[in-house]
């Protein structure tokens, strides 16, 4: 049951009110509680990158949010309507590309383009023309006969063929080539261009960084983190490797580092952005003979958040 | 957690191990995972097989007590029609228990055992290719006729099974034990052809169900084939022997056993096979033999909504289902005048087919009964093409349609209309069939207009079960309490008279609710009740889906 009780989707025109707003999400499957709880903000505009591993509950935030799944507890709004009883008149301003798409397999590809968009409204042919050279699609082939890249093509197609204020993209690059992975991201942006939001889900996070503004990383049904890139890379450790004429081992007595290592005459540490200070006034007197620091990559801001237990859901906007 | 299986140099893999290194590689391991997918398959056919002859002994005993009563029946068995249902009808002057079962079941369980025979072997083998899990599979250790060659040991299997729960079902009824052996082993040789007929559709089309509508295409024409031969003379006629139903029923059990039309079949599964094998190494994993071609780059005009896309989906069926009817009910048509020719002689077979009619209208009767007979048939058809919703669901293809500007009960509403608009088709086209051929044979013009429109009222009943199916779908129900429902419905209307069932279960009965047009006057009432019904369910089914979740 979803707790909303006001459904009636509000003016874009008024304060710039955000385009997904989900508080509390809670959803299960008999045992399973895919959902525990989930906060995610999408503002008007940005392109929101939705990141966690397989089974983090991306796919079922994005089926509620269609209005697929009926949650059991929280709110979800999109566009201000409730995605459950306004389902048609929402998806009229959105398209959704699935991570795995499943078509009739007598269809043609084109047939499958043009159903998918007169079904959202109406088919710009000559955009539509556009993408399928874009993307290297024959659309007189049976889906049967496509590879997995050339379905996901046809998804895509038929998504960015048309003009819609929200693209819902559920990993939506799986299958893609390296190079149709670049046409995907420009076309992403010209949408962008355009005014479209984009909801980009991955686990790819090379993807994730090149077009997201802001990032909300879910794990285990749960948002974990919710930011922008810059701000969350400050939550994030900063790798040391210092030699020094003392011994930089003692280190570890400092609140805010952790993992410290011996290599050699090296010493490796993880440390907090906050105490990055205090650790130079550290090692300063032992005699810093090198020091290389690296700043921290998603990959290891998702590692950190998986590896470990959840920190508290911290939100940095 | 991280630990690697390192083998010693030199072992051997598990799945090479006692099946040589050839084409046939990995069989049995295939064999124990087919039998195991199919662990209750197997015995639900079994023993819906083998209770069927159960509950037949005990109904038969207590609906035909002696000697007297058994011949009656006999008599609507010798008649043309009689023999077109059944079979070429030995041993009706001495007609016991045993020759009731070989002259009026034989031919129906031949068919079962060749239907479950057609679902396994393409099951297992273009079902595995078209989702993928073929490559997966033959990525393994694997032989390159491995997974054919498992699917024909699983449906070996399965026809044994059948065999042997339907002789002990014999013997249980007291009955001979040579003839119960070459009554199991003629129904199991049935299935064995026709799995060998799927064997090879599977490797003509790229699609499952190319491969399964051919095979059943090849069984209904097997049907017709001795229905016709049997028809045309008692003991059957050379049209007879050109069916391998025919030929279970030419082995004379009960009455004259013989033993050898049993290796017609063998013989003829044996080519099959051979020839699916022939084919399978033709041909590449996923491919048909007929290329599919390429087709439109842009959708036409038609395939812009729902029902556009639900009827170009279901076109190829309803062309199917509408030719499949109008040769059967052609059939019957042009027999209208020798059946009722038999009436005169055995006026019993009047309650068959409405008491108290005489001249003209025992043909009106007859024929009212028969097409009562094939919207039955029509009503399959209906819940069949509703269930295209649970195909679409299953393989995530309504998510992407309702993540448009598409609504739940506009995604229902508008495959019930399709399945409607097909019903409509293949009922009329039936009609005019029928009609079409008794009025090519009785000169009464009347009749082509008459069945025509007659076939229609029949479209409430159809759609009822219809709206049931939808029902289920909506509450995300399975869907075999339609299938019962539609079952035991075509059971008491085929066999509720025959049965001397209570009259008010036989009158009661969906199929028997609205009017026997054009033997009957036509009444509003049954009708648009009927009509209302399936309007309910229908609404009903629009409000439970529009609550539940979508499962994939």
């Amino acid at each position: 049951m979803t707790t909303s009780t006001s459904s009636t989707p509000v003016d874009a025109t008024s304060a710039p009110a955000p385009v997904i707003d989900v508080r509390g999400l809670t959803k299960t499957f008999g045992p399973v509680r895919a959902l525990d709880g989930l906060d995610l903000v999408v503002e008007p505009g940005e392109v929101h990158g939705f990141l966690g591993p397989n089974g983090a509950g991306k796919s079922t935030t994005i089926r509620v949010l269609l209005g697929l799944l009926r949650a059991d507890a929280g709110r979800a709004r999109l566009f201000g309507g409730d995605p459950w009883a306004d389902a048609v008149e929402l998806h009229r301003r959105l398209a959704y590309v699935p991570g795995d798409v499943n078509l009739w397999p007598r269809l043609t590809g084109g047939e499958a383009i043009d159903l998918f968009t007169s079904l959202r409204g109406g088919v710009d042919a000559r955009r539509r023309d556009r993408l399928l050279e874009r993307f290297d699609l024959d659309p007189s082939r049976r889906t049967r006969s496509y590879s997995k890249g050339n379905r996901q093509k046809v998804a895509l197609v038929a998504a960015l063929a048309s003009r819609v204020d929200l693209l819902v993209l559920d990993e939506p690059t799986s299958g893609l080539d390296p190079l149709m992975e670049l046409v995907f991201q420009e076309a992403v942006r010209e949408a962008v261009a355009e005014g479209t939001t984009v909801l980009l889900s991955s686990h790819i996070l090379a993807e994730v960084e090149r077009l997201c503004d802001r990032v909300t990383i879910i794990r285990e049904g749960r948002a974990v983190q919710s930011g922008s890139l810059a701000e969350l890379r400050h939550l994030t450790r900063t790798t040391v490797r210092v030699t020094t004429d003392g011994d930089a081992s003692t280190l570890a007595t400092l609140a805010g580092v952790h993992d410290v290592t011996a290599d050699g005459d090296q010493v490796l540490a993880s440390v907090d952005d906050g105490a990055l200070s205090a650790v130079m006034a550290h090692l300063a007197p032992l005699g810093i003979r090198s020091l290389v620091t690296t700043p921290p990559t998603l990959e290891e801001l998702f590692v950190h958040h998986y590896g470990e237990q959840p920190t508290a859901a911290g939100s940095a906007s | 957690m991280t630990a690697v299986d390192v083998r010693a140099p030199g072992t051997t893999t598990g799945a090479r191990g006692g099946d040589g290194a050839g084409p046939l590689v990995g069989t049995a391991r295939l064999v124990r995972f087919a039998l195991r997918r199919d662990r209750v398959r197997i015995p639900g056919w079994a023993l819906g097989v083998g209770g069927t002859v159960v509950y037949f002994g005990v109904a038969i005993q207590a609906v035909y007590p002696d000697e007297a009563s058994r011949q009656t029946r006999a008599a609507i068995m010798a008649d043309p029609a009689g023999a077109l249902m059944t079979g070429p009808g030995y041993g009706l002057e001495d007609y016991t228990f045993g020759v009731m079962l070989a002259a009026e079941m034989l031919g129906f369980l031949g068919v079962a055992a060749a239907l479950m025979s057609i679902f396994l072997v393409v099951r297992h083998t273009r079902s595995e290719e078209e989702t993928g899990r073929a490559e997966l599979v033959r990525s393994g250790v694997v032989g390159r006729y491995a997974p054919l060659s498992a699917a024909l040991v699983d449906v070996l299997v399965a026809n044994l099974a059948v065999a042997a729960v339907l002789f002990l079902a014999l013997l249980g009824n007291g009955l001979e034990t040579p003839d119960s052996a070459a009554f199991a082993a003629g129904v199991a040789m049935v299935g064995l052809v026709f799995g060998a007929v799927a064997a090879v559709t599977a490797q003509v089309g790229e699609h499952a169900r190319t491969a399964s509508g051919l095979a059943g295409a090849a069984l209904g024409l097997a049907f017709v084939l001795r229905g016709v031969g049997d028809m045309q003379q008692r003991g059957g006629s050379a049209l007879s022997w050109t069916s391998p139903i025919g030929w279970s029923q030419q082995m004379r059990t009960y009455v004259d056993l013989r033993w050898w039309p049993l290796l017609l079949g063998g013989v003829l599964a044996a080519v099959l096979v051979a020839a699916a094998y022939l084919l399978a190494s033709r041909r590449d994993l996923g491919a048909g033999l007929v290329a599919a071609g390429r087709g439109r780059a842009s959708a036409g005009p038609w395939l812009r909504g729902p029902v556009g896309l639900g009827a170009r989906l279901q076109r190829g069926s309803v062309l199917g289902w509408s030719f499949g009817m109008l040769v059967m009910a052609a059939l019957t048509g042009a027999m209208a005048e020798g059946i009722v020719d038999s009436f005169e002689a055995q006026p019993q077979l009047m309650e068959v087919f409405g008491a108290g009619l005489t001249g003209a209208d025992v043909v009106r009767g007859t024929l009212s009964a028969f097409l009562g007979f094939f919207a039955m048939a029509v009503a399959v058809f209906a819940v069949v093409s509703v269930h295209q919703l649970r195909r679409d669901e299953a393989e995530g293809r309504t998510g992407a349609v309702l993540a448009t500007a598409v609504g739940r009960g506009r995604w229902l509403l508008a495959s019930v209309a399709v399945t409607t608009g097909g019903a409509v088709v293949v009922l009329v086209v039936t009609g005019l069939a029928l009609g079409g051929a008794a009025a090519a044979t009785t000169g009464d013009a009347g009749l082509v207009g008459e069945l025509a429109l007659a076939g229609l009222v029949h479209l409430p009943v159809v759609l009822c079960f219809a709206g049931l199916a939808a029902l289920l779908h909506g509450l995300g129900a399975p869907a075999w309490p339609v299938w019962l429902v539609l079952v035991a419905s075509i059971v008491v209307g085929l066999y509720g008279p025959l049965l001397d069932l209570p009259a008010a279960v036989v009158e009661h009965a969906p199929f028997a609710l609205v009017p026997a047009v054009p033997a009957e006057s036509f009444e509003a009432g049954p009708v648009l009740g009927a009509l209302a019904v399936a309007v309910l369910l229908t609404g009903a089914a629009v409000a439970a889906l529009r609550r539940r979740d979508l499962v994939a």
